[in-house]
């Protein structure tokens, strides 16, 4: 029955046409196909997340006690121990990389989206903070120990923290950019027009009602850097003791695990794991913050 | 008199005045703190470029293009190449772009054309989003305890069988370039998939809509309508998972095994450029070192250049696709 007909014949009695396909058809047959090669791909997409997760739960929580976060790191056959001093100079090198990019990114977001969104400084520096997002984070250790390491003469935290404030730096400014855009060009056009300078009006107006978004883009960076490894290898490099001043080297949860899990011993292994479902945890707990404060208030 | 308008600016009482001497200095000083900051990024990767390059002058000057074309790392008879690190970088780079691209474009698609409920795609972004979260690390760890051991029975089957072919011709007996970059394209995903989604996501519902009302199938819409509008910005999202496939390092330094040769055998050790810098520079003599700031610079030059091609892309496509161009 050709379509001309059908549809004549369903006016005719009054019966609206067919519109589903026959399950025969080549075309609905590959849709199905499709359709199942797509949840395939999916759930396969989810196994590794899972995997990781298992493992850390599994391998890194049959570890967890108090004294991994007391104790300092063992040496070779030792058993027990723990990576107090690497939670400890994670933490401080994730400090002094915020307390760089912060204030640098946001007053570049400032310009970026308030003073010269348009023009060439505008629009060079912010391409080239977005090519600074995809820059290797090794080479953000090559260049610090060029800069900072040869300088000083030794290895440091302060040199490890500057590593990290050049891979948190796109972050904070991209995303603060965004923010700052969001805020309604009437709020700013109201602050102007009852005679404030443009910097009244930026911090009386624009980055209070902006803050909630500034703030995910911070604790993005923060979580972007408080998992790298590459760029501390050899600026901060690593410590077995307790971080006793900033321009010393410093331990780091995630070289401690880099170091461990070449190591042939059970106990280096098992506290590689539990240091790991550690770092995963910091990193989740600035994650889920970034997406706490970043919910719109109205 | 005083009921006139104009007469209330800058009288008593009033609202609104005239920046006075201080807040008109404020002003300046905060806008020229701005545009220092803003200034500060350009001059950042100015500097990185110059220290870097400065760095690898002496190696440039020893070595010349040799340096890109040779195999020996030997320090003490000072012969460096690199070519196996820029051979394994490109080589496990774009095997995981194949795996991770593929799965990527899969799970954007899952997500943005109506497969799951409202609810449970948020739930399932939030999952693909927690594997970017995971530290680089974290996945050298757990690709040594897990995909190692879980791909060798097929990988040596393979080679056993299939041994001719040479993709197979080495036995894996650990690390090696296929476990790197399976997880390397674990890494590359969320990316890729991310952006995928905000392309698709930019196509105009009206698009989709008369590709439905014209009695085309889900896949039919998908793969003719949605996915070709969309696809600048999936290419730009395939390149920026290259650029940061090819940039990542420690996950590839734990599994890659850092073996300096050129093979096709997906089961035989290899060198990236980023691994040989994480295992070679933290013991490197100066010799050595102005070798690896040489590698380094290639590393540096590669990445660049992807990363620019994939943003200028990206840049592009959204322009299009907006209409503002």
């Amino acid at each position: 029955m050709t379509d001309r007909a059908y549809l004549e014949l369903s006016i005719a009695t009054g019966k609206s046409p067919s519109l589903s396909h026959s399950w025969s058809e080549v075309r609905a047959l590959t849709n199905v196909l499709l359709t199942i090669g797509a949840w395939i791909a999916a759930i396969l997409a989810s196994i590794p997340l899972v995997s990781v997760l298992y493992m850390l739960i599994v391998e890194g929580g049959s570890r967890l006690s108090l004294e991994l976060f007391t104790e300092l790191p063992p040496a070779g056959f030792e058993l027990g121990g723990g990576f107090g001093n690497a939670i400890v100079g994670t933490l401080v090198m994730v400090a002094i990389a915020a307390a760089i990019s912060i204030p640098i990114g946001v007053l570049a977001a400032v310009y970026l989206s308030e003073l010269g969104p348009n023009n060439k400084l505008g629009q060079t520096s912010r391409f080239l903070a977005k090519v600074l997002t995809g820059f290797p984070s090794i080479l953000a250790g090559v260049f610090v120990y060029a800069v900072v390491v040869l300088a000083m003469g030794t290895y440091s935290a302060i040199a490890g923290g500057i590593a990290l404030s050049i891979l948190m730096l796109p972050t904070v400014v991209l995303t603060s950019e965004e923010a700052l855009k969001m805020v309604p060009r009437k709020m700013k056009d109201a602050a102007l027009g009852i005679g404030c300078t443009r910097t009244q009006m930026i911090w009386k107006v624009v980055l209070p009602t902006a803050l909630p978004g500034i703030l995910t883009g911070v604790m993005l960076g923060v979580a972007r850097v408080s998992g790298e490894s590459a760029p501390l290898l050899f600026t901060a490099l690593f410590s077995n003791y307790w971080l006793n001043s900033l321009s010393e080297p410093a331990a780091s949860l995630s070289i401690l695990i880099y170091n461990f899990s070449s190591m042939p011993f059970e106990n280096q292994i098992q506290l590689a794991w539990a240091a790991s479902l550690v770092l995963v945890l910091i990193v989740l707990v600035f994650n889920v913050l970034s997406r706490l404060l970043g919910r719109p208030k109205y | 008199m005083s009921n006139h308008p104009f007469a209330l600016a800058g009288s008593a009482g009033a609202v609104s005045q005239a920046p006075s001497g201080g807040e008109y200095l404020a002003d300046r000083g905060f806008r020229m703190f701005a545009l220092v900051a803003a200034s500060l990024l350009i001059v950042l990767v100015a500097y990185i470029i110059w220290k870097i390059g400065g760095q690898a002058l002496p190696a440039i000057r020893d070595y010349h293009f040799d340096f890109l074309v040779s195999t020996n790392w030997n320090v003490q008879e000072k012969k460096f190449g690199i070519l196996p690190g820029i051979w394994g970088t490109l080589y496990s780079s774009l095997l995981a772009l194949l795996i991770g691209g593929f799965f990527g474009l899969a799970v954007a698609i899952f997500l943005t054309q109506g497969f799951l409920h409202k609810r449970l795609a948020f739930v399932f972004r939030l999952i693909i989003e927690m594997l970017a979260a995971i530290p680089s690390v974290v996945f050298g760890l757990w690709g040594i305890f897990i995909v190692i051991p879980a791909i060798r029975p097929a990988a040596n089957w393979l080679n056993e069988h299939l041994g001719f072919i040479p993709f197979f011709g080495t036995s894996l007996s650990g690390p090696g370039l296929l476990p790197a970059a399976i997880v390397l394209a674990i890494m590359v995903l969320p990316t890729v998939a991310a952006i995928s989604q905000d392309a698709l996501n930019s196509v105009p519902y009206r698009t989709k809509e008369a590709a439905y009302g014209m009695g085309a199938t889900r896949w039919e819409v998908i793969l003719k309508v949605m996915v070709p509008t969309a696809a600048g910005g999936i290419f730009s999202a395939t390149v920026l998972g290259f650029g940061r496939a090819l940039g990542e390092t420690m996950a590839l330094a734990m599994l890659i095994g850092n073996s300096n040769q050129v093979t096709l055998s997906l089961f035989a050790p290899a060198e990236t450029l980023a691994a040989l810098l994480a295992s070679h520079f933290p013991e490197a003599g100066p010799a050595e070192v102005e070798a690896l700031m040489y590698a380094a610079l290639v590393l540096l030059a590669i990445t660049l250049l992807v990363n620019i091609a994939g943003i200028g892309l990206l840049t592009l496509t959204q322009r299009r696709i907006s209409g503002k161009a």
